[in-house]
């Protein structure tokens, strides 16, 4: 471990500030120091300062955010979030973004609509279409970003637009709504509903999908910390050219990232479809900034190269007990913005008190 | 120095909270008579413990802002609590809010249905709970299937032909529809019901809308100078009738004018005879009417409506009636 030097280094260097309090023996203000410096460099720290906070905060004040039916309320909101917001912080790690996934969620739901009520598919062919839909819009954006050398966020932002103008005219087109609605009548809708968009746990109806979202942020955590792969998506965040240098195959592990994006926005399509049974031509535009809002406040840096998929799923836990809170409280709703700004300000000082010290262990 | 920074951190970061919860709790008129601070309001509340939920697909523009006001205004008058709260046009959240009214166990339950089929299974937890519902603004057609007492709003079809029939009163022959939304099927309803009201010839044009005015503008004229036959039209959004306004001018047309929906820009035209009149959906009523039927459904176990949805509109606002329009306007209630 570098807690030692990596704690020591910057301390020696810094002004005359150290703490006043006495403090007799040597070596606990190493233990200490080691203690504070491991904890304040997880990425996640500051995420869970905050959820923790807001959940006391809410479980205090109104009588039904601590019931189980509360629970099962925020967690629902926090789950098709978190599941975005995990694979939106992988590809963040990985140094890129994603403008496009918020649209996604909506034009591969639609798609599910349009396979099953327009085109007669049943449910689970359409399902297996739509993923291998999203798979394929995935890697177009991340061979686009290889390739040109473009910035992500211009390339995504394009496929954005696309697909945003896409979900409303082909809507419109083949339904003359802007909705494609009846979904609940399709053969196989039952089957597939069960293992991705019921409830369970009768009275208080915790949603399925915060299973997938616990179970999809335990696989991304045990890539990132536990893989080969995961240090490759360190390493192509962290420094591209190095990482080229000493053999990851970057435009792969980009690539990859990218298509994993497009399918977690298909997972999260494909859940919110089967839920409300139809789907809306606007849904999911906007929401990609809620994901990089997440995934920010859960210690990703926008540089890439650092951040977690706990923190990211924190991050989205924060932003579903801030919704149902303040409906819970009562509060003028109007001011909904105004949380989310205090606590992505507060995240980002955060991350950038842990960044320095994360480089200070570098230098 | 690392300490020092951990704690002015931790220090930002409550005092950041503090700060919001100041700002926010203002309005926390009460949370029911669970929470011992708010004993006081209880009191002020005629005895009444009553809890209603309105929750639109609006997203806090001043169209929605002015229904809020109505379900507020209404929550004062009446001595209950309301619950207000938006979705910004996303089904999912909308079913997320309502289930986490049911679970509040709030009494009664107030909301717009853009989308009823996405609605329709945390609608039925409201029922089931024994939750009485409402609809306003939107699900005029849906409102019954969703279990709800009535519904509280216009219809599109019965306001664009109030709109047309007052055009053929006014001598109108042929009238331009201009619609502003690519997505949004309800301006298509009002151009059908103002083709029945005007029973003439009836041409809809579909332009660039509110994000691009000038280019409005100049579709809008462009087609005024081609066809000298229009000698009526109708927008449906107000700011779209300031760019028609000056699209007639500019193309030295003589077509009358008239708009859905009220702005400020718009009443003033009114007073100065640059457009006839507007089309008002008095939405002020939607926020409100739906929180006095529920606390009355509540109290005494009335239903309102008799099956039938409560219309609130259209009213027109002419020259007679603009200047007080105006002053309401400015108070938030129109």
């Amino acid at each position: 471990m570098t807690e030692a030097s990596g704690g020591g280094s910057p301390a020696a260097a810094a002004p005359a500030g150290a703490p006043p309090a006495p403090q007799p023996v040597a070596d606990e203000r190493l233990a200490n120091i080691g203690v504070w410096a491991r904890l304040l460099r997880r990425p996640e720290i500051g995420s869970l300062l905050g959820a923790l906070v807001i959940c006391v905060f809410f479980w205090v004040n109104t009588e039904a955010f601590g019931t189980l039916s509360g629970i099962a309320n925020w967690t629902d909101v926090a789950s098709t979030l978190g599941i975005m917001a995990v694979a939106v912080a992988l590809l963040m790690i990985g140094g890129e973004f994603d403008l496009s996934a918020g649209v996604m969620t909506g034009t591969t739901g639609l798609l599910l609509g349009l396979l099953t009520t327009e085109w007669g598919f049943t449910m689970w062919p359409a399902i297996a279409v739509t993923f291998a839909f999203a798979a394929v819009v995935g890697f177009v954006n991340g061979y686009m970003v290889v390739k040109t050398k473009l910035p992500s966020f211009i390339v995504t932002l394009a496929t954005f637009f696309v697909f945003q103008g896409v979900n409303l005219g082909y809507t419109k087109a083949v339904t003359d709504t802007v909705r494609v609605a009846g979904l609940r009548d399709v053969p196989g809708y039952d089957a597939a509903s069960k293992v991705l968009s019921e409830t369970f746990w009768a009275p208080h109806n915790f949603r399925l999908s915060v299973i997938w979202w616990i179970a999809i942020a335990a696989i991304a955590t045990w890539v990132l910390a536990r893989t080969r792969l995961g240090n490759w998506i360190f390493a192509v965040g962290g420094d591209a050219n190095a990482a080229r240098n000493v053999g990851v195959p970057v435009a792969r592990v980009k690539i990859a990232l990218f298509m994993t994006t497009a399918m977690a926005a298909a997972l999260v399509g494909i859940m919110i479809a089967l839920r409300l049974g139809s789907v809306q031509a606007g849904q999911g535009v906007g929401e990609e900034f809620t994901y990089i809002i997440a995934a920010v406040v859960g210690g990703c840096l926008l540089t890439g190269g650092y951040g977690s998929a706990i923190g990211a799923s924190l991050g989205a836990l924060i932003v579903g007990m801030a919704f149902i809170g303040i409906q819970f409280s009562g509060w003028n709703t109007d001011w909904r913005f105004l949380f989310l700004g205090v606590i992505l300000l507060l995240a980002v000082l955060v991350n950038n008190l842990v960044r320095h010290r994360a480089e200070g262990v570098r230098r | 120095m690392r300490r020092l920074r951990a704690g002015l951190l931790a220090m930002l970061m409550v005092l950041g909270l503090a700060v919001f919860a100041a700002a926010c709790g203002g309005d926390d008129d009460s949370t029911g008579g669970g929470s011992p601070a708010s004993k006081d309001d209880v009191d002020l509340t005629q005895g009444q413990d009553v809890t209603i939920a309105v929750i639109t697909h609006g997203s806090g523009d001043s169209f929605w802002a002015v229904a809020k006001k109505g379900a507020e205004d209404a929550g004062k008058q009446m001595g209950v609590t309301v619950k207000y709260s938006e979705s910004a046009n996303d089904p999912q959240k909308q079913a997320q809010l309502i289930d986490s009214a049911v679970t509040e166990k709030v009494d009664g339950i107030a909301v717009s249905a853009p989308d009823p089929d996405a609605i329709s299974d945390s609608l039925k937890k409201a029922t089931d709970a024994g939750i009485p519902i409402i609809t306003l603004n939107s699900g005029a057609e849906d409102y019954q299937e969703l279990g709800a007492i009535t519904h509280v709003g216009q219809t599109e079809t019965i306001a664009g032909r109030g709109a047309g029939a007052r055009f053929k009163e006014a001598g109108a022959k042929k009238l331009l529809c201009v619609i502003h939304e690519q997505a949004n099927i309800g301006l298509n309803q009002r151009c059908d019901g103002a083709k029945k009201g005007l029973g003439g010839d009836v041409e809809n044009q579909q332009v660039k809308g509110v994000d691009d005015i000038q280019t409005t503008l100049t579709e809008i004229q462009s087609k005024l100078q081609s066809d000298k036959s229009i000698d009526a039209v109708l927008t449906l959004n107000p700011d779209i009738a300031v760019a028609a306004r000056d699209a007639i001018a500019g193309a030295g047309s003589s077509a009358k004018l008239a708009t859905f929906d009220l702005s400020g820009d718009v009443v003033k035209a009114i007073q100065d005879g640059e457009i006839d009149f507007a089309v008002d959906q008095q939405q002020y009523l939607q926020g409100y009417l739906p929180v006095v039927f529920l606390t009355l459904y509540k109290s005494n176990a009335n239903t309102v409506g008799g099956g039938q949805p409560v219309l609130t509109g259209p009213g027109f606002v002419t020259k007679d009636n603009a200047e007080t329009v105006a002053k309401l306007a400015e108070e938030g209630t129109r």
